[in-house]
């Protein structure tokens, strides 16, 4: 069951991800971002769809992409926190989003040589995919930290909002530990350190501080999410609650 | 938003093929530019290269010189390569 759980977290952080970069449509500060925003937005949905029907046939209960999206409640879900974090405003969007993408990156490039044929296969196809949303976020975070004084105020205090939820990120359990064993997963604590380096490297471009608080949030990964997640899940889900087994 | 500059974007389809202008977009830097244009003009993958210039470094001819540009060119059929046989083995021509 462990593979099925970690799958689970695979699939869930890319979908809460879309979700809530699909907010973005017909917002975005410009019709360039707009677009940009809800293409990432739509390549981490086709990930989602990739890692959770896995996910379904790895479980074994004929559950497929659609019912583990639509009909799992908060608890059941297995995503990090950082993800479910509200968009604010465009430079909080960005940070959130160039957090998660620096560990998104190297997990993905370390699952191209998983064990597991299909995680290795859904890694190889998302990576291209993370290469050019790590791009744009990092390029991003230098023009608006690196930028006018307001927009350097409004990234700095997203960075340091969001702090909190990037040790989860690292955060090593018995699922991480019995995937990197089968040699389907990786050691995540060893993504800590290129991470940060990548962090670094960024912020010192984009005159952009590291905040120095070190207490940490987690839970998502087991299921103990922010109040957040319900109200996502409430937009998300409401069409399959309401009228279930509703197709296109 | 409103003072980023508008820059033209060209994309080549296929190796082997010129640019061509596939449009316009407004982004506040080169760089932005490009990652904007992939965004726009090319997910559906119609590229393999793409080319973004600032819309205000390009001169452009007037439309009020159309009559001397370019009439002078309707009379000269000769000018035009229309009297060979193109092999079926030639592409893109």
């Amino acid at each position: 069951m462990s593979r099925f759980e970690y799958l689970l977290r695979l699939g869930d952080n890319a979908l809460i991800l879309s979700q809530r970069l699909g907010e973005w449509c017909g917002h975005g500060p410009a019709l360039e971002e707009d677009i940009a925003i809800t293409n990432v937005a739509l390549d981490l949905l086709g990930q989602a769809r990739n890692w959770l029907t896995y996910a379904g046939e790895v479980e074994g209960r004929g559950r497929d992409e659609d019912q583990l999206a639509f009909l799992r409640d908060a608890g059941e879900y297995r995503n990090v926190l950082l993800v479910e974090h509200p968009n604010g405003d465009f430079g909080q969007t960005m940070a959130r989003q160039f957090l998660f993408d620096s560990w998104h990156h190297l997990l993905l490039d370390k699952l191209t040589g998983s064990t597991d044929e299909r995680v290795r296969g859904i890694a190889e196809k998302s990576l291209k995919e993370v290469t050019y949303h790590l791009r744009r976020s990092t390029d991003w975070i230098v023009r608006l930290g690196d930028g006018t004084e307001e927009s350097h105020a409004r990234v700095q205090s997203a960075i340091d909002g969001l702090w909190m939820f990037t040790g989860e990120l690292f955060e090593v359990d018995a699922v991480e530990e019995e995937m990197q064993r089968a040699g389907i997963g990786c050691d995540l604590a060893a993504l800590r350190g290129p991470w940060m380096s990548n962090v670094e490297r960024v912020f010192t471009e984009a005159t952009l501080k590291i905040p120095k608080q070190t207490w940490m949030q987690r839970g998502g990964k087991r299921g103990v999410h922010t109040e957040k997640l319900g109200y996502i899940l409430a937009e998300m889900q409401f069409l399959q609650r309401a009228y279930p087994g509703a197709q296109w | 938003m409103n003072d980023w500059p508008l820059w033209e974007v060209f994309v080549r389809g296929q190796h082997g093929l010129a640019h061509q202008h596939a449009g316009s977009l407004h982004a506040p830097d080169a760089e932005t530019a490009i990652n904007n244009a992939r965004d726009v003009y090319t997910r559906r993958n119609e590229g393999v290269s793409i080319w973004v210039v600032k819309s205000s470094d390009i001169a452009a001819s007037s439309p009020g010189d159309k009559g001397p540009m370019f009439e002078p060119a309707n009379t000269k059929p000769y000018r035009h390569p229309t009297f060979y046989d193109v092999p079926d083995e030639v592409k893109h021509l």
